[in-house]
């Protein structure tokens, strides 16, 4: 096999996302239409017949991530995905998943809501995403991409931490992710050593116990005893957490954006900075675990903070959490499908500057 | 651990079989769930598969039949264990795969999973319980509960207008093309027990054929949640349990066809 790396080329999110996971050793998926991002399990369907996988456009979104669970119990590289709606419904799913302790990866091409919504894209879902979604003290490892490029990258990151901590792992992207083209070079096909799963429920040999998955405990001290394993799991990975510092050197505003709304901020930082104004972005690139620390750093060399999002103001808690009453913390946020322009941002920023009177050259 | 038994030389011509744990069955007496247990175990135990077997537990009084049955198991949410049998057979399509399934769980809160699943005639083997209640919860309605029969809620008996039919969903599973061998049949006399575990040995070996979805459901009891001895459940179930799911094949191979 050539070491070199592939060409460029171009391709939609959906689809480069799609791509990465078979070569990720992608066995099984299970999935149900729904835009923006029903080009994925078209994608499957076309090439997991070819290349040894299983395909299955299941009956509902319910099934789907049940489906998903049967096979990641039974040691498979399984995944779905979905947008918003459909993501909701896969929650009691996901909830059972994170108890019973399986690895798997979701994807959110996520779309505004509430209710069945728009197709547009929002983000909408960060709390959903973040905050554990079911029911119970849970948390899913987020991955937020905000390029092309990382839509297809961070699947091979979200199984690689999935089976690590044995959690489920989810994509949260938005409809311009997964609809818009870019280049893209696509990591190279087997390139993602399986793991030892010897939980796995495979079949009994003579030679080991009988393997169960559940996430049943009934006794208060065992069900306990889980929750304290999930908790410690937690507080390990936090030592994963991702995300990227633009400009942040000299920056006097603390630009915080991920995914899409990250990309416009840049941009509205690139005009803001030719006026003179200061500013740095952090994109964090994991949800969860999210940048606490990074935030909490960067705050104490700048005036103020602005959050960016499309949604009413969600990632903007954690932000504020970080921050801790040291800076003020401002907001900007479009909701409903409605992507922020740059120039609306750059107004924000202005006025954050303004506001704050820091000097302008 | 073998109980050591002295059989100064007998035959031992009846025994606990490799394929159960040493829990104790958590049932009431006089239920039906630990005779198909046994049976469904006896079977994958006389057939040499106990290593390529999986199974999936319900929600309802069987949800910890993976303390019971010795192979490896998964616990399902409540209605979705047809949809995660499917995940495993799929990456695993050379094991045996079973759910278990109870009324409440299979025909009311899992009717989509359970089929579509059974449409797509998937090689799986579906046990579902039928003993009109929700046992678990403390005697609830079921979907399969009579017209008059009293539950906790329905405290002056199942009435048409407010709650609807009874509903026979293994006569509708019969009707779907993806269902291969759909059969009903009981567990509270030695011949029905015969039968029972006859029935579970053909489905398994029709999986191994690849045959598509086969279906036993089993008419029990429910002697905590009806209100009766084990005795009385068991004559009330033929009174009136087996007119309205009578016992025997609903679909049957073609005699050519089944030939394996």
């Amino acid at each position: 096999m050539s070491t070199e790396p592939e060409k460029p080329r171009m391709m939609k999110g959906n689809e480069a996302l799609a791509e990465a996971a078979i070569r990720a050793g992608l066995q099984a998926y299970f999935g149900y239409p729904i835009t923006p991002q029903s080009e994925i399990l078209e994608y499957f369907t076309v090439e997991m017949p070819k290349r040894g996988g299983v395909a299955l456009q299941a009956e509902s979104e319910l099934a789907a991530i049940n489906m998903v669970y049967g096979a990641a119990a039974a040691g498979a590289r399984a995944m779905t995905s979905s947008s918003s709606p459909g993501i909701s419904l896969m929650q009691e799913g996901l909830s059972y998943m994170a108890s019973a302790q399986l690895p798997c990866l979701v994807v959110n091409v996520s779309r505004g809501g509430p209710g069945l919504g728009t197709i547009q894209p929002a983000q909408s879902d960060y709390f959903q995403a973040t905050k554990g979604g079911g029911h119970g003290d849970y948390h899913l490892i987020v991955l937020a991409p905000s390029t092309v490029q990382e839509m297809a990258d961070f699947v091979f990151d979200a199984f690689r931490l999935a089976e690590r901590y044995r959690n489920p792992a989810m994509i949260l992207a938005d409809g311009a992710l997964g609809q818009m083209m870019e280049k893209v070079v696509l990591p190279p096909e087997g390139s993602l050593p399986r793991t030892e799963k010897p939980w796995a429920t495979t079949g009994k040999p003579p030679w080991r116990e009988r393997n169960y998955i559940t996430s049943l405990y009934i006794e208060p001290d065992e069900m306990e005893g889980i929750n304290l394993q999930l908790q410690k799991k937690y507080a390990e990975m936090q030592k994963e957490v991702r995300y990227q510092e633009v400009d942040t050197d000299d920056a006097e505003i603390l630009v915080v954006a991920f995914g899409l709304a990250a990309r416009i901020a840049q941009n509205a930082m690139e005009q803001a900075r030719e006026r003179g104004i200061k500013v740095g972005l952090l994109r964090p690139i994991t949800l969860y675990p999210f940048p606490h620390e990074a935030i909490g750093n960067l705050t104490r060399n700048v005036v103020s903070v602005l959050v960016v999002e499309m949604n009413a103001g969600q990632m903007v808690e954690d932000v504020r959490l970080a921050v801790n009453g040291r800076r003020p913390v401002h907001f900007k946020g479009r909701m409903g499908g409605v992507i922020p322009s740059p120039e609306e941002v750059l107004e924000a920023i202005e006025s954050v500057a303004e506001s704050y009177r820091i000097p302008q050259e | 651990m073998e109980i050591p038994v002295a059989t100064n030389g007998m035959e031992v011509v009846y025994r606990k079989p490799s394929t159960l744990t040493e829990t104790p069955f958590h049932y009431c007496p006089g239920c039906g769930h630990g005779v198909a247990h046994r049976l469904l175990m006896e079977v994958v135990e006389e057939m040499g598969i106990q290593e390529k077997t999986i199974g999936v537990a319900p929600v309802g009084c069987s949800v910890f039949a993976y303390h019971y049955m010795n192979i490896d198991m998964q616990e399902a949410a409540h209605g979705r264990a047809c949809a995660v049998a499917t995940g495993i057979k799929r990456v695993m399509p050379d094991r045996f795969v079973f759910s278990y399934q109870g009324d409440g769980d299979l025909a009311a809160i899992g009717t989509g999973e359970t089929i579509h699943t059974v449409n797509r005639g998937e090689n799986i083997l579906v046990v579902f319980i039928n003993n009109a209640i929700y046992g678990m919860t403390g005697g609830q309605m079921a979907p399969t509960t009579l017209l008059g029969m009293v539950t906790s809620t329905t405290p002056y008996g199942r009435e048409q207008p407010v709650m609807g039919f009874p509903l026979k969903i293994t006569d509708l599973i019969a009707q779907l093309p993806g269902s291969y061998y759909v059969t009903r049949q009981a567990v509270h006399t030695p011949a029905t027990v015969r039968k029972t575990k006859k029935a579970f040995r053909t489905a398994f070996e029709y999986q191994q054929h690849k045959k598509g979805t086969c279906f036993v459901e089993v008419v029990s009891n429910c002697p905590s949640g009806w209100k009766m001895t084990p005795v009385e459940s068991n004559e009330w179930m033929e009174k009136n349990m087996f007119p309205a799911y009578p016992l025997g094949d609903l679909k049957v191979p073609h005699p050519i066809l089944s030939q394996v």
